[in-house]
């Protein structure tokens, strides 16, 4: 055995190894250095070296009664646990633990749909369920309803919704978190909690109203460490009758001010699902080497030089693809009206139609769909982006998400662009750059989301990226700008930029770590909140 | 039951090397098949990527690094063995990452290098 958890006995381990095949079958235990291995984040940036995090055991339970067993024979022998759903969390720590040695809880085998409603919309899943099962088995039921998928199909509702995950459609779905109603939980003690109205014995609105009576507690189990959620509510769409885009775009650099404004009032007054900002001035340096030239030049250019450039080509600094949903009718009518509110407004604006669909498609019609979460089908297309490609002959083996919130302004994406940039370049890495457009999952805020390359054969490609990404959480700090979402390895130090007031916030969650989980079982180091023992490892 | 099930399709499968594919391989093929569905598809099958791609990213990048020696999508080629599908499905490869075993266990690997090998002039 390679791994044990620090401060336990090879004695406890064996005796809590020997209880977990008792409560789940020898089969479901994995403690080979082989089967442990595919525990690792593939994409880990210190993959191969001494720090990397690594499991030190597997337990994979069928059910609710499992998992408590297993928790009970934890708390016994102070194992520390790390639950997954379906373990598909590459970019942000994959299936490994925060705490070296932690046993991975890995929850893909409780994998039932236990109930989906379309006439009040919403599905009551198990963690080991992913987008592409719930999908199969709506399309299989003819169900009228949609999923919010994030990019990669093959994740789990629940494990994406508790590390905060984000999707495509309709803002009230897409965060993901934010759409759940209802969960159980297991709780440290080896107790079952159901929250809001699941406390109510029978209740016949679990997955209709979230808070129930009293504080609302399920934030506490998303990037917590206080439970083992074994079921949880989400809420879906209703499938709409059509779909249309329409994209939008405007000439000069400061016009994402007054378009990024235009485009909130659109999505905050529910015409518009996700806007998909884009720079066709960036994409236009593939073949423009003077636009490039201007570009790399010392202190980097003007945005009037920009314009100029933009101008004498015709080429827009920015594009919006604006996506409607609803009856056919309605959706002509709001693409007409963004139409005319941002044509009065913004000079120089230019409109042009994007897809349009009817629901519910063919199988051909779906296949023929480029960005098919956009109408709620859950796909693994995002990995073009990355993937070996003739323009990617020598493709990275994973990336470092580095994902900061900005407030939804077009003033956060100028000054964020330039901010981030300085210290991307001072790095040597090629992402972001002044042409970056936000990430707009999230309903009331952008993410200037950039990827970190990895590699599993060349360390000096992670230290660079885990330094630059330890500088420009920093600098982010110091403009006000924090994580959404953090890699374990970073956890500490995204955790430690949350520090108002002597981080009170910190403080506070584990006042009540302490209390709801004294041996410090469950997730140890998630979300920077440690037990009370292993406090003084912080990494920040 | 299911254990006892495949190793006699193991046996049969042995018991008519060279000849057609014994109705235990064949049914170990359909369910590799499923299996590579449900696994794979999302990337190694057939349809368009995103950004403009023609294919799917698994064939995108098997275009790439064998530039037409080998068809991209894995389920056409006739070169493949077994070990070699498993080491990629265990190890993965550039972005791909492996796959646990509670995602898919040593007997459903063996149905799926099966399919992916049932073609194979080597086996
Ligand atoms: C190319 C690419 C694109 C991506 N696009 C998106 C995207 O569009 N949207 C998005 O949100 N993410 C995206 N991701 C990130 C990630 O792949 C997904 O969020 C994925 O769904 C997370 O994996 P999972 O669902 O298997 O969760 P898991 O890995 O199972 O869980 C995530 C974490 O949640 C906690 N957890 C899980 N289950 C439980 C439980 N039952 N009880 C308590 N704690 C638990 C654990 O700490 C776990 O590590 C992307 C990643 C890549 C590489």
């Amino acid at each position: 055995m390679a791994t044990l958890p620090a401060g336990v006995s090879a004695a406890d381990f064996n005796a809590a190894i020997t209880k977990f095949k008792a409560a789940v079958g020898e089969k479901h235990v994995f403690t080979s250095d082989e089967d442990v291995a595919l525990y690792r984040d593939a994409y880990s940036p210190m993959w191969g070296t001494p720090q990397e995090l690594l499991a030190s055991a597997a337990v994979a339970p069928d059910t609710v009664e499992q998992v408590q067993a297993i928790v009970r024979a934890a708390n016994e022998h102070k194992i520390p646990l790390y639950p997954i759903s379906t373990g598909k969390n590459v970019g942000y720590g994959g299936s490994a633990p925060n705490l070296h040695g932690s046993v991975v809880l890995d929850l893909k085998r409780m994998n039932r749909i236990l109930e989906v409603d379309d006439r009040r919309g919403f599905a009551l899943v198990e963690p080991g369920v992913a987008y592409f099962d719930l999908y199969r088995h709506i399309q299989e039921k003819k169900l009228k309803v949609w999923i919010d998928c994030p990019d990669p199909g093959w994740g789990s509702l629940i494990g994406n919704s508790l590390d905060h995950g984000v999707g495509y459609t309709f803002g009230a779905f897409r965060d993901h978190f934010g759409s759940h109603c209802g969960m159980e939980v297991v709780l440290p003690n080896g107790e079952i909690m159901r929250t809001g109205m699941g406390a109510l014995p029978g209740a016949k609105s679990w997955q209709d109203y979230k808070y129930g009576f009293g504080p609302y507690v399920d934030g506490l189990f998303g990037q917590g460490n206080f439970g083992i959620v074994t079921k949880m509510g989400f809420w879906l769409m209703p499938e709409p009758e059509a779909y249309q885009s329409g994209y939008v775009s405007v000439p000069k650099r400061h016009d994402i001010i007054a378009l990024v404004d235009h485009v909130n009032y659109l999505e905050h007054i529910g015409l518009i699902g996700q806007p998909n900002y884009s720079s066709p001035l960036g994409r236009a340096q593939r073949n423009e080497p003077d636009l490039r030239a201007l570009v790399g030049k010392a202190g980097g250019p003007s945005d009037e030089e920009l314009d100029r450039f933009g101008a004498a080509k015709g080429i827009p600094s920015w594009e919006v693809e604006l996506q409607f949903y609803g009856p056919a009718k309605t959706v002509a009518a709001n693409w007409e009206y963004a139409r005319e509110r941002i044509g009065a407004s913004i000079p120089g604006s230019t409109f042009r139609d994007g897809h349009s669909y009817r629901f519910p498609m063919t199988d051909e019609q779906k296949a023929a769909v480029e960005h098919k979460v956009a109408v709620g089908i859950p796909a693994m297309s995002i990995f073009s982006i990355g993937a070996r490609s003739e323009l990617n002959p020598s493709p990275t083996d994973g990336h470092l998400w580095f994902a900061p919130i900005i407030p939804k302004t077009g003033e956060a994406i100028l000054e964020s662009q330039r901010a981030f940039a300085k210290v991307y370049q001072e790095f040597g890495l090629n992402v972001g750059g002044i042409f970056q457009t936000p990430a707009t999952w999230i309903y009331r805020a952008f993410v200037m989301i950039v990827g970190m390359p990895v590699s599993r054969s060349n360390k000096e490609i992670n230290a660079k990226s885990m330094a630059a990404f330890k500088r420009v959480v920093e600098v982010a700090a110091e403009h006000g700008w924090a994580e959404y979402r953090s890699p374990p390895a970073f956890a500490d130090l995204v955790a430690d930029s949350y520090s108002y007031n002597d981080h009170a916030l910190r403080r506070f969650n584990e006042q009540l770590k302490d209390a709801v989980d004294p041996n410090g079982i469950i997730a140890a180091g998630r979300g920077g909140i440690w037990p009370r023992h292993l406090r003084g490892g912080r990494k920040a | 039951m299911k254990m006892r099930v495949l190793a006699l399709f193991a046996l049969m499968g042995i018991a008519t090397t060279g000849f057609a594919a014994a109705p235990g391989k064949a049914q170990q093929i359909a369910e590799g098949e499923k299996l590579y569905k449900y696994w794979c598809s999302g990337c190694h099958g057939p349809g368009i990527g995103q950004n403009g791609a023609p294919y799917l990213p698994g064939e995108t990048a098997l275009r790439a690094k064998y530039k037409g020696a080998v068809p991209g999508l894995l389920h056409e080629r006739t070169d493949l063995t077994p070990e070699f599908v498993k080491l990629f499905v265990r190890q993965g490869i550039t972005i791909m990452p492996f796959f646990r075993k509670t995602e898919i266990d040593d007997q459903q690997l063996d149905a799926i290098a099966a399919y992916l090998t049932r073609n194979s002039k080597t086996k």
